[in-house]
């Protein structure tokens, strides 16, 4: 069959191809990313220095708020399902995704999603400024008008979500190619597969905790209100029990690009791949028994803290099975240091350190210490830009040549690479001794003893927000040009993806290939 | 894009996810547009709002009516088939997730939060100082007595009914597919026309039901904790009893259209599978929200 492709807009809007799809998904999510950025810069511009100074304290709010909302649901989230789409029929040796038109609506809800949320910033009363957690009574009670917008785009995106994970179970389960048993499969397509399991066990509680603020708010229902017996804390319990797997819902598929990424740079196999699979299946259980350590201060029971504790910190060690996995794959591999393997070494190096704060802040006591301070700030932005965006930046770089055709500019690519990476550390490790030093998060003005951390960190902030928009001209060049990749794009990687033409045919694997 | 036949199907590019995009953002936003953002408020213009779920009912349409083309048309192999199951038994189980969102804040009022403001636990002072003289009662409208003293649904009148005619149509639909499998077109049609009978006759009792709770015992949607679990959890549940019945009632009429096959219906399964869920949920409520 020729490998013709539809042409124009339509192209786009209708398609049903797998690689369309996931191209448009990360494009999306990039420019979510430069979006979700352009708010950090206003963030980190007011706190550059104490008092009041850019912008006025409820638009800093819905800020921090807006900020958070579109990076996690806008940026991270669809970049790894933009991979899962370009990559795992690929991997497996699947012709398509399992149900192709379903695909593609679960990617155009997306950008009408994105619209309703960003659209409440110019709202009378402002966007959503009650953080991105949302807690209520703040998303109820005080909450400005647009909060019914906010709603229903958290609704939108979460059809989105599952839509897109049922697809992507269904893909992995039905179709594999003849003799890619489970336990042949990439690490890559079991940590989606993980993954999409969460978001349709996750995301509907998700939409059933909005639509209890959405009645809240119109209809006199209770739920989060004392006086007709209901409890604000309710609200963080469905939103954690949502909450926690989500996080692991942005990092599973990372973990998964990453034990791509380093065997094959270090031309060795992954240490332990059994081992990897289980690890990823023990963190996707305990994800959903550990939710309230986002609450230990809320005023739980002694019993609750303490059981919160130590299942919370039974998770360090399927993490940590991991972490040695990569560090024992690169032992006495004959290493080279290409770009994406740059992002993979970095990632296990600066998200061990996000785990390790996470640890810290598992056990109760130590948490009232840092509770809701800039510690926990630095920590998730150590798991999901360390961690999680770097992984995305690494898969870009290790498969944009099996996508365009073209190698990236390595020369370019190291620069963003260092430049990234020195000033994300310069921005967010100080944030650990502000916390440390008693910053609460979501402020706009703060003390003056806090001033010199946070000049370090808005001035790493400028330059790793600057560092992104060269990231945006390496991949245009290479789409646009560059020097040809082949097959096999680097040295003997292992996987099916490598085994067909760069750039990929528009349809691949119409006939299934064997495997041994 | 032309697939080989018996190879896996894959479709042409297709429209009808951008309409159903379009017709969710309008229904959505028009439907934010017209609330009021306060609880004592009044709806506004729904225009908007109707406008989306015509444009959603018209994808729907387009949407499955191809879908059904293509099927009947042969142009499925089994491992569509294997796709399309998975598909629905995935988005079975998120629904199932989306209900015990709302048994959950069931179970963590009456087991927690209600306990609490009457002075459970470490709650003394909570008591004390806010909400005093409070009892640790169930069905509650809270502390404040919010919505005003109201009166219960009785779990062995209408309710017990409901469950009846809920397992009788579990069964009527289980006896249209032994039938549909059979062979024996008169006996599908047959069951599945008493199954949406007696989906009709539960959303008309609960609607009912409804009605005498709002004007003769003060409970509603208002009352406090727990009107608004009992609404939000029947008042979905009687939502899903309604689709499940429209989606039943579309296999009946396929089935009178002649389609399906002893070998391939799967649509007609999809539905049972929803409908027996809808079932399970109702136990549920039964046990949990009108009887304990």
């Amino acid at each position: 069959m020729s490998d013709h492709k539809p042409t124009g807009i339509t192209r786009w809007l209708f398609t049903t191809n797998h690689k369309d799809i996931g191209t448009l998904y990360l494009w999306f999510a990039f420019i979510m990313f430069l979006v979700g950025g352009a708010m950090a810069m206003v963030i980190r511009a007011e706190l550059m220095e104490p008092g009041m100074q850019v912008v006025d304290p409820l638009f800093f709010n819905s800020m921090t708020t807006m900020h958070g909302l579109i990076m996690v649901f806008g940026a991270v989230m669809p970049a790894m399902v933009g991979f899962a789409n370009w990559m795992v029929p690929m991997m497996i040796g699947a012709p398509d995704m399992a149900l192709p038109r379903m695909n593609n609506w679960s990617f155009w809800i997306l950008p009408f999603a994105g619209t309703m949320l960003v659209s409440t910033l110019f709202m009378e009363g402002g966007g959503p400024a009650f953080g991105w957690t949302f807690y209520a009574p703040l998303s109820t009670t005080f909450a400005p008008a647009s909060t019914d917008f906010f709603i229903f785009a958290v609704h939108m995106l979460g059809f989105s979500s599952i839509m897109g994970a049922i697809n992507i179970i269904a893909t992995i389960l039905n179709m594999r190619a003849p003799g890619m048993t489970l336990m042949k499969m990439p690490l890559f397509v079991w940590t989606w597969l993980i993954t999409a399991f969460l978001l349709i066990a996750v995301m509907p509680v998700l939409a059933g905790a909005v639509t209890m603020m959405l009645t809240d708010r119109n209809f006199g229902t209770s739920f989060f209100d004392a006086a007709g017996g209901g409890d604000p804390v309710l609200f963080q319990h469905v939103f954690w029990f949502f909450g926690h797997p989500e996080v692991y819902i942005m990092i599973l598929p990372a973990f998964g690009i990453v034990s791509q990424i380093i065997p094959t740079f270090a031309r060795k196999q992954l240490f332990g791949y059994a081992s990897m699979v289980y690890a990823t299946a023990a963190i996707a259980f305990l994800s959903f028994i550990v939710w309230a350590h986002h609450m230990f201060t809320v005023g739980m029971p002694v019993a609750g803290e303490l059981y919160f504790t130590y299942a919370t910190v039974m998770i360090a060690v399927p993490t940590a099975v991991k972490v040695f996995n990569w560090t024992a794959t690169m032992w006495k591999g004959s290493m080279t240091f290409e770009t994406p393997m740059l992002w993979a070494v970095a990632f296990v190096f600066l998200f061990t350190i996000g785990g390790f704060t996470g640890l810290m802040m598992g056990v109760a006591p130590a948490d009232f210490q840092y509770h809701d301070s800039y510690f926990i700030v630095a920590h998730f932005h150590y798991v999901l830009v360390t961690g999680a965006v770097f992984a995305i930046i690494a898969g870009i770089y290790y498969w944009i040549p099996k996508w365009t055709g073209n190698m990236y500019d390595e020369r370019l690519g190291k620069i963003h690479f260092w430049w990234s990476t020195i000033s994300v550390n310069v921005l967010f490790f100080p944030q650990h001794f502000l916390g440390l030093a008693g910053m609460p998060r979501r402020i706009p003005d703060y003390a003056v003893q806090f001033a010199e951390f946070n000049f370090m960190s808005s001035i790493g902030g400028f330059a790793f927000g600057a560092a992104q928009l060269l990231f945006l001209y390496i991949v245009i060049k290479c789409i646009r040009g560059g020097d040809k990749a082949t097959d096999t794009v680097w040295e003997n990687p292992e996987g099916l993806e490598w085994t067909i033409p760069s750039p990929a045919p528009y349809h691949t694997f119409e006939t299934a290939p064997k495997v041994k | 894009m032309s697939s080989k036949a018996g190879s896996y199907y894959l479709p042409e590019p297709s429209h009808w996810p951008i309409v159903g995009s379009i017709g969710l953002f309008t229904m959505l936003f028009g439907f934010a547009m017209a609330l009021p953002g306060t609880s004592d408020g009044q709806m506004g213009n729904m225009t908007m709002m109707y406008v989306g779920l015509a444009i959603i009912i018209y994808m729907l349409f387009g949407w499955f009516g191809q879908v059904i083309g293509e099927s009947e048309a042969g142009t499925y192999n089994a491992q569509v088939d294997v796709s399309f199951r998975m598909g629905m038994v995935w988005f079975i189980f998120s629904e199932v997730m989306f209900f015990s969102a709302f048994f959950g804040a069931l179970f963590y009022a009456r087991q927690l939060s209600v306990p609490w403001l009457a002075g459970e636990g470490n709650n003394a002072m909570t008591n004390e100082l806010l909400w005093e003289g409070f009892k640790n009662v169930w069905p509650t409208n809270g502390p404040a007595n919010v919505g005003g003293e109201f009166k219960l649904v009785g779990a062995w009148g209408i309710p017990f009914y409901n469950t009846v005619i809920l397992l009788t149509s579990g069964l009527t639909v289980t006896w249209a597919h032994w039938g549909l499998k059979k062979g024996n077109r008169q006996q599908l049609i047959l069951g599945l026309f008493l199954t949406v009978a007696l989906g009709a006759l539960f959303v008309a009792l609960q609607a009912y039901e409804y009605g005498h709770a709002y004007s003769d015992l003060n409970l509603k949607l208002t009352s406090g904790i727990y009107g608004s679990t009992f609404f939000m959890l029947t008042g979905f549940h009687g939502l899903h009893v309604t689709i499940g019945a429209i989606m039943l009632l579309v296999m009946l009429l396929r089935s009178m259209k002649g389609h399906f096959s002893a070998k391939n219906h799967f649509a007609f399964e999809a539905a049972a599978w929803y409908w027996h869920f809808v079932d399970v949920v109702w136990l549920g409520l039964f046990i949990f929200v009108y009887w304990l």
